[in-house]
């Protein structure tokens, strides 16, 4: 027997089934955008993770409260720890991918461990975004399309501006290179050598040491006797304090300039009252003047976070920085791309026009050719004071 | 670059003799050894950063708390990964006390974190300078300990009741018992101060190291290739091997760079044990049938 409807049921059922269809798209439109991070969150350069994390969180918290990405949906960060560990981070880059399915994937501070995310990402057609390591084959990574983006330093470019300073500065012609012995370390003797022979000086040496090392005297005194007049360092926290410990105990005054590696940690209390000799770079300092967008993280900083009671506190200001404009720049790539989809997801990045960010003025940070946003024009100088860090003056 | 070489090698050598001579200790009396012996050099420099930098108790105090516990741990790892096992004849001591170890690592890991820290002192802090040599104090005194320690351990099992008895139960466990000996307790004991020589290791390599839940595994080991190469049995031959190792380790880096150190270390292990298989110092054991 065929239904029949009332009048007043042929009135109902339409508007329930529109009333339906409108819950069903508040409900996708509600979906959140899940965004990974897979960082050392633990070990000795738990701080590094701790700051991306901070950086990523103001920023999704600005981006969620202006109403989210792609028509309404909210940003939601999903952390892993990879605890500096490649294997490790590999896998939790693929458990966010496959079981997460996330959006996008941020790196941390160990260039090994962005190094084996690579292929996976680029495999995978998810985007990758570093915002710490700074080898500089894991954005040059041959892969074609290329799904990898960093907002950070490139050692190339950082080599180029750690040489130019020691010779600057301190007027090294024959620095000498210590190196912690890994892809990062590599990438950094590539690139130091290259930058000393574009300088027209000679290396006194380059020595490597390892992560556990308990002494590195020996590999000191043979710079020392090489002649060395500035030694470059590379290397993380917990070791690069070794090799400060190791030149204090040898009493050798001698002037060092290193790499970002060493904000990574607990580098003061770790290298002890030489810990301030230290100058190295870092993108960004909360210190002196801000910009509108800088003036804002750092408020929104502060009423988050009680242990941050002004610039000094924000440690390490490269994490927190770098993470926070390389989030910004995603929800722009986002909305150029109006999808979450990997390749259209690249394709927004490469779509950037401009974006008044917290390091700078971003225009067309990304291209083709050029998948790093920032170069050796945005790096800044600075050095340890106690637990903060601040920018070294005269 | 010899006197760098000689004062880093001697620095660091003589750590690993100090734990090595744990390795002797009981190997001498049970025919075991801790596997775990590198979480007790751990273990004696976490507790130590728990009192004197977490809780501000002093040195003099924090010291001899953190030795009780290296102590107190010694104890367990007899009475619960060696005693049982070789009761029932089997040499699964030895993955026990590997696990035990890993077990501690990881407990200590969640309890203290895992980030290293430091252990400020005021003897590596302020070098003494000779000529373009620089010495932290602590690293006088951490040969001085090694080789006061050996002579401890030697005149203790030579002049002493204790040591006496110790050494009938190496000789015949049996008739020692028959002797009313407690041989059961004796080997318990050495556990005990093998792993109170970790625990005076770890805390002397702290403040010119770090504190960290994983830094006893590579000090354990380089420890027991020290032992090894010593002979096991002797406990000065284990001192000498660990200084050499050291010496070694630091003229490898000093003269043919960081990059051979281990290659050159562990080759030269090698053939030192082909040369003398029961190690440099230690006896060849006969067996009469």
């Amino acid at each position: 027997m065929p239904t029949k409807f009332t009048r007043r049921q042929a009135l109902v059922l339409p508007a329930g089934i529109a009333l339906g269809s409108l819950a069903g798209r508040a409900a996708m439109a509600a979906e959140p955008v899940k965004i990974g991070l897979v960082a050392a969150l633990s070990g000795a350069s738990a701080k590094s993770g701790e700051g991306i994390t901070r950086g990523l969180t103001i920023a999704i918290d600005e981006i969620n409260a202006k109403g989210g990405v792609l028509g309404g949906r909210m940003l939601e960060l999903v952390r892993r720890d990879d605890e500096s560990n490649p294997v490790k981070g590999q896998t939790a880059a693929r458990e966010l991918i496959d079981k997460e399915g996330v959006a996008i994937l941020f790196g941390g501070i160990d260039s090994p461990v962005s190094l084996a995310i690579v292929p996976v990402a680029n495999a995978a057609q998810v985007p990758f975004m570093g915002v710490w390591a700074a080898a500089t084959n894991i954005t040059r990574n041959g892969a074609n399309p290329n799904f990898i983006f960093r907002v950070s330093a490139v050692d190339v470019l950082v080599d180029r501006a750690l040489m130019k300073y020691a010779t600057t500065k301190f007027g090294a012609k024959t620095p000498g290179l210590m190196l912690v012995n890994n892809g990062w370390g590599e990438s950094n003797l590539a690139g130091l050598t290259a930058a000393a022979e574009a300088a027209g000086i000679k290396l006194a040496g380059a020595e490597k040491f390892d992560d556990k090392d308990a002494d590195m005297t020996p590999q000191l005194q043979r710079l020392r006797d090489a002649g060395a007049d500035t030694v470059i360092l590379v290397g993380n926290a917990a070791p690069g304090a070794q090799v400060i410990k190791s030149l204090q105990r040898s009493a050798w005054t001698v002037p060092i300039v290193s790499h970002w590696g060493i904000s990574g940690g607990r580098f003061p209390e770790l290298a002890g009252s030489w810990a301030g000799k230290v100058h190295f770079i870092q993108t960004y300092s909360f210190f002196g003047p801000q910009n509108d967008v800088g003036k804002q993280v750092l408020a929104a900083l502060m009423k988050k976070y009680p242990d941050i009671k002004g610039p000094g506190d924000v440690t390490p200001p490269v994490g927190v920085a770098n993470a926070y404009d390389a989030m910004q720049l995603t929800a722009l790539a986002m909305a150029k791309a109006g999808s979450t989809e990997g390749a259209k997801l690249r394709e927004g990045f490469l779509a950037i026009e401009s974006y008044q960010g917290l390091i700078k003025n971003y225009t067309k940070p990304f291209t083709d050719a050029n998948h790093d946003a920032l170069n050796e024009n945005d790096y800044v100088m600075v050095r340890y004071n106690g637990d903060q860090i601040e920018p070294v003056t005269g | 670059m010899l006197a760098t070489a000689l004062v880093s090698g001697l620095s660091l050598g003589s750590i690993y003799g100090l734990i090595a001579l744990g390795f002797t200790l009981t190997f001498a009396v049970s025919g075991t050894v801790n596997f775990a012996q590198g979480s007790s050099v751990m273990l004696g420099a976490v507790v130590c950063h728990a009192l004197a930098v977490g809780l501000h108790w002093p040195m003099v105090a924090a010291v001899p708390v953190a030795l009780l516990a290296c102590a107190v741990w010694g104890l367990v790892v007899e009475r619960i990964a060696v005693r049982p096992f070789v009761a029932r004849g089997t040499n699964s001591w030895l993955m026990a006390t590997v696990a035990l170890g890993i077990l501690l690592d990881n407990v200590v890991m969640v309890l203290f974190g895992k980030e290293p820290r430091a252990l400020p002192s005021s003897l590596a802090d302020d070098p003494w300078v000779i000529g373009n040599i620089g010495i932290f104090p602590l690293q006088v005194v951490v040969p001085l300990v090694g080789l006061g320690l050996a002579l401890l351990v030697h005149l203790g099992m030579h002049r002493t009741e204790l040591g006496l008895k110790l050494r009938a139960a190496v000789e015949n466990p049996d008739a020692a018992r028959l002797m009313s000996i407690d041989v059961t307790l004796l080997i318990a004991l050495t556990y005990a101060a093998a792993a109170l020589l970790a625990g005076i290791g770890g805390i002397l390599i702290a403040p010119v190291y770090n504190v960290a839940y994983d830094m006893g595994t590579l000090f354990g080991i380089k420890a027991f290739a020290v032992a090894i190469l010593g002979g096991l049995t002797n406990p000065w031959g284990v001192v000498i091997a660990g200084l050499g190792y050291g010496l070694v380790e630091a003229c490898a880096t000093t003269w043919l760079g960081s990059g051979s150190t281990q290659i050159v270390t562990f080759s030269a292990v090698i053939a030192a044990l082909v040369l003398a298989p029961s190690g440099l110092f230690g006896r060849r054991t006969r067996v009469r049938v």
